[in-house]
């Protein structure tokens, strides 16, 4: 209890003092409030993850009534990735925001704001109450509007916040109907009412409240199509809380929908197919236009919308085992859902972490322009090539722990009997083999581009490695992404917790799952660490084997050109022109060309537009006949004053009159039937 | 067993392939000698490249090497064996993919970089057909490993013969699209433009190069082993190691032909090509359906 008062009192404490120091004063003091709150919710997180629940309750107000808070495990694990990713966020961010130095103001906000979103998010992981739990995602979604528009003398930055700040209200407004619509209902705002009151309606009523929950979260979480804000919000935040954006801000939609699972009582089997198509479709084209993408940022927001899917696909066949009774495929499905979360809040935040790097030495987020950065920044270089491995899923790090996890359980699907959960089942498993071989496709021509070859453009002097201290998170992030990829099964059980909350099977702590289930990941950390090994070992051969020999520097091979110019590699949009042209349907760019002409060629130009279909139709179009119909009414707004008064006047006189004419028509109407 | 078969593969097919176009040719072994002397020679490195490419060819061959270890024979396991280890496979060969990728990204040279451009995306489409077939195969003897899966293959009625033969031509493609071979790539041309694999290795040389070509002929063969043990998955071991090689050699001798009466598919078409691959592998998923009997 008084853990949680401590909690509560951290940020307040930040809020009073940040704004009275200096610059660097502003940075220590904010990191070292983030870390000691970190230090409380970590504390009791792990207390629940092996097996605790902890309950405390806040007398709250006559509104809200008493707020429960409650973290069990779910919550725990929750706790523990947001913890970890905002701790390394907050460090790196200390020397990022070194270039900032200047703007004092702007400082204290930014770093106040990041102080709140770290406690709002934690609160949103253990309040069980609806009332504050709205109020929180409220905190929560005005401080990541404050964090994404530090640099708000652009004006991209400016849009893509306020953006982002319509979406998040979208966001509210589904979560409050189903709220409310729970509470006019019971009376009260605590979540085991919403338990209660489902258990007690038909199960379609059920299905629709989840659906809107559903709605409500997947819009934060960037499920297609409720994900527009997301490639705007990600690159238009400086890099730090881009990192924490796509590594734990959308996992709170994760998060919600996999609390709203337990607590919405409906059809799971509907509910998971559901999931899976949605997952599916995310996961798809999340990639399909990550690749398309010349922004290093937006190509890796994008992507952050086809983890999301992977996440998704692991919820859903976990939630159609649930609704099957096959408990192996409700673990599989958890499980590989709930490790996938961890690992995409690594190796984004990661990748995140680097492309600020880049983005602080070179001055720009184009690819087009940049290139060569190995010679340059070759340890941001390597920490991003350890990220894109992992991203793409490929052994021996974390991302194919999650994904193996998740191939084991749809091939564990295909062992059911129906029609269609084996054809579901099946294009599941073609989609996720799809999603794995595009998003190689998308890092190697993301590192490929940004950091080999030779440079594009002349880049300033001053690019180089940033300082050590700044690397260190990453280095960080880099040693956790490999100890999964080489000892899965010591982070499989610390997910048995969270995972029996779902299966419902009570075990001993750390050991909940069905015999069969992982039996695989021992062989598989083997099979890692034979792999470094024999890359090791066939290194050293090859070392060995060259010592005596002589080894010469030469030109990359012309074709017998012996003039190359740095404008003669291959660009990002040449190494992805075939797939953007077999994938057409899809996409959308646009393209402006100047080809040459005549006998003595003039300069010629080629841009590229990535946009995206969903945006256009979804947000666009309604937008525009929403905009043409008000421009109807546009005469009323005409600036003069006398007009608006007697606009007031008019609108109170129709207020007032409405009782009367109200009378009035009831009589009419009876007159009428009176004849 | 499989490395014992890649160093006759590769030789074996350009024998074919110089009898059929009426020459006498080289001897089987002509490309275990051209390995052996690479690796004896000293290395160039191109001024634009980086530490990616030095590392690339050892992480290429290393995952090569990973993937034959649980590559099982008839009867008996690979090396490393376990649920899902064709997962692994797959998996662990994108990783060679992706480094030999990025190795041609680094040296800056465009040719190379078309090279990777069509690689990414041609491995990319390879992947659902090969994950299909896997699961068919799983749904079909009820296991997800490699050993349990053709252990328990019992091709029995006519339509498991036909899933065999589709199956087995899957596998030959998916080994076509992965070792570049006709009629996706032609690893013989002579024109930078219109290689693939080649392209991409163009700056490599010495120890590198060999360990390249050697990983491709391991490659080939691990496939070719695949199919083999399509096939003899209940033979007793004494009759299984003939049968392998008598179908490594016949397939040897199949591809050999292929690339002498086959002329290269236009770039443009490969993509289609690869894509019927997944509506082949879909087949074998259906009759799979229709012999577990599954249309209600």
């Amino acid at each position: 209890m008084n853990l949680v008062m401590a909690f509560v009192l951290v940020p307040l404490a930040g809020m009073l003092l940040i704004p009275f120091l200096k610059a660097n004063g502003k940075g220590f003091l904010s990191f070292a409030l983030l870390l000691l709150n970190a230090l409380i919710s970590g504390y009791l997180a792990v207390q629940s993850l092996v097996g605790e629940t902890l309950s405390f309750t806040l007398p709250g107000s006559l509104i809200t009534g008493q707020i429960p808070i409650r973290i069990d495990a779910l919550s725990g694990w929750f706790i523990l990735v947001i913890n970890l990713v905002f701790v390394t966020g907050g460090f790196y961010a200390l020397f990022y925001m070194k270039a900032y130095r200047e703007q004092r103001n702007n400082l204290s906000l930014h770093s106040i704001s990041f102080l709140l979103q770290h406690a709002a998010m934690i609160s949103l992981c253990v309040i069980q109450n609806s009332f504050a739990f709205l109020i929180a995602w409220e905190i929560m979604a005005l401080s990541s509007f404050m964090v994404i528009i530090f640099e708000h003398e652009h004006i991209a930055t400016i849009k893509a916040g306020i953006n982002y700040l319509i979406q998040a209200h979208f966001s509210i407004l589904f979560l409050m109907i189903g709220f409310i619509w729970v509470a006019s209902k019971t009376g009260s705002y605590d979540f085991q009412a919403i338990t209660s009151y489902t258990a007690s309606i038909s199960s379609s009523a059920s299905l629709m409240l989840f659906i809107l929950f559903f709605i409500g979260f997947a819009i934060k979480a960037g499920f297609v199509p409720f994900h527009t804000w997301l490639p705007y919000a990600h690159p238009a935040a400086p890099s730090h809380v881009s990192g924490i954006m796509s590594g734990v801000i959308i996992k709170i939609g994760i998060f919600g929908i996999l609390r709203m699972l337990l607590v919405v009582k409906t059809d799971l089997t509907t509910v998971g197919y559901l999931v899976l198509i949605i997952s599916l479709v995310s996961g798809l084209y999340g990639v399909m236009l990550a690749i398309i993408q010349h922004n290093l940022k937006k190509l890796l927001a994008y992507h952050s919308i086809e983890n999301i899917g992977i996440i998704g696909i692991g919820i859903g066949i976990g939630c159609i085992g649930l609704g099957t009774g096959n408990q192996v495929l409700a673990t599989l499905g958890f499980a590989g859902a709930l490790l996938h979360t961890l690992n995409h809040s690594l190796f984004k935040s990661l990748l995140f972490y680097a492309a600020g790097n880049v983005y602080q030495a070179a001055h720009t987020m184009d690819i087009e322009k940049l290139g060569g950065l190995v010679k340059r920044m070759p340890q941001t270089a390597v920490l991003f090539l350890i990220a894109a491995i992992a991203i793409s899923g490929i052994p021996p790090f974390n991302g194919f722990v999650s994904e193996f996890i998740l191939y084991t359980g749809l091939y564990n699907w295909l062992s059911d009997a129906t029609l269609v959960s084996l054809l579901a089942a099946i294009f599941s498993t073609a989609g996720l083999a799809l999603i794995g071989g595009l998003a190689m496709l998308c890092f190697t021509k993301a590192f490929g581009v940004v950091f080999l070859g030779t440079e594009r453009c002349a880049l300033p002097d001053s690019c180089k490695e940033v300082p050590f201290l700044q690397l260190l998170p990453m280095y960080l992030l880099a040693a956790i992404i490999m100890l999964i990829g080489l000892f899965p099964m010591a982070f499989i059980k610390l997910l048995s917790q969270p995972v029996s909350l779902y299966t419902g099977t009570i075990a001993s702590p750390l050991n909940a799952f069905p015999i069969h289930a992982f039996s695989a990941l021992q062989p598989i950390s083997w099979a890692a660490w034979l792999l470094i090994l024999l890359v090791i070992g066939i290194f050293t051969i090859r070392r060995f084997a060259l010592r005596h020999k002589n080894t010469v520097t030469c030109p990359t091979w012309g074709c017998g050109y012996i003039a190359p110019t740095s404008k003669i590699q291959y660009t990002a949009g040449s190494f992805v022109r075939t797939y953007s042209k077999l994938f057409a349907p899809f996409l959308l760019i646009g393209k402006h060309e100047e080809e040459i002409q005549g006998i003595f060629p003039t300069e010629a130009t080629y841009h590229t537009h990535p946009y995206d279909k969903v945006e256009k139709w979804l947000i666009d179009s309604p937008l525009k006949i929403n905009k043409s119909f008000m421009g109807r009414f546009v005469f009323l707004h005409n600036g003069k004053l006398q007009f608006y008064i007697l606009y007031g006047v008019l609108f109170i006189t129709a207020v007032l009159s409405i009782p009367f004419i109200y009378g009035n028509i009831l009589s009419f109407i009876d007159f009428i039937k009176h004849l | 067993m499989i490395v014992i078969a890649a160093i006759f593969f590769t030789g074996i097919i350009l024998r074919t392939k110089s009898l059929a176009s009426g020459r006498k040719g080289p001897g089987i072994l002509q490309p275990v000698r051209d390995v052996v002397r690479l690796f004896r020679k000293g290395v160039v490195y191109s001024e634009t490249t980086s530490f990616v490419f030095q590392i690339a060819p050892t992480i290429y061959f290393a995952s090569v090497i990973m993937a034959m270890l649980v590559v099982p024979f008839g009867q008996s396991r690979g090396v490393l064996s376990f649920n899902g280890d064709f997962i692994f496979f797959a998996y662990v060969l994108a990783l060679g993919k992706f480094f030999s990728i990025i190795a041609a990204m680094d040296t800056g040279s465009s040719f190379e970089g078309m090279g990777a451009s069509r690689e990414a995306l041609y491995s990319m489409f390879a992947e659902p057909a090969f994950f299909i077939l896997m699961g068919s195969l799983a749904l079909l003897s009820g296991h997800t490993s490699f050993q349990e899966i053709f252990a328990s293959l019992h091709i029995g009625s006519q339509i498991s013969y036909a899933l065999a033969a589709l199956a087995t031509f899957v596998l030959l493609m998916i080994a076509m699209i992965e070792s570049s071979r006709m009629p996706l790539d032609d690893p013989k041309t002579h024109l930078e433009l219109t290689m693939i694999h080649e392209v991409m290795i163009l700056d490599n040389s010495g120890f590198d190069l060999g360990l390249i070509f050697t990983a491709g002929y391991i490659k080939f063969a691990i496939y070719g082993a695949l199919i083999v043990n399509l096939f003899i998955g209940i033979i007793p071991i004494q009759y299984a190691i003939p049968s392998f090689f008598t179908i490594q050699f016949l397939m040897a001798v199949a591809i050999g032909l292929i690339e002498s009466f086959m002329a290269r598919f236009r770039m443009s078409h490969n993509p289609q090509f690869i894509v019927a691959l997944t509506s082949v592998s879909l087949l074998i998923f259906f009759g799979v359906l229709l012999i577990l009997q599954k249309f209600m």
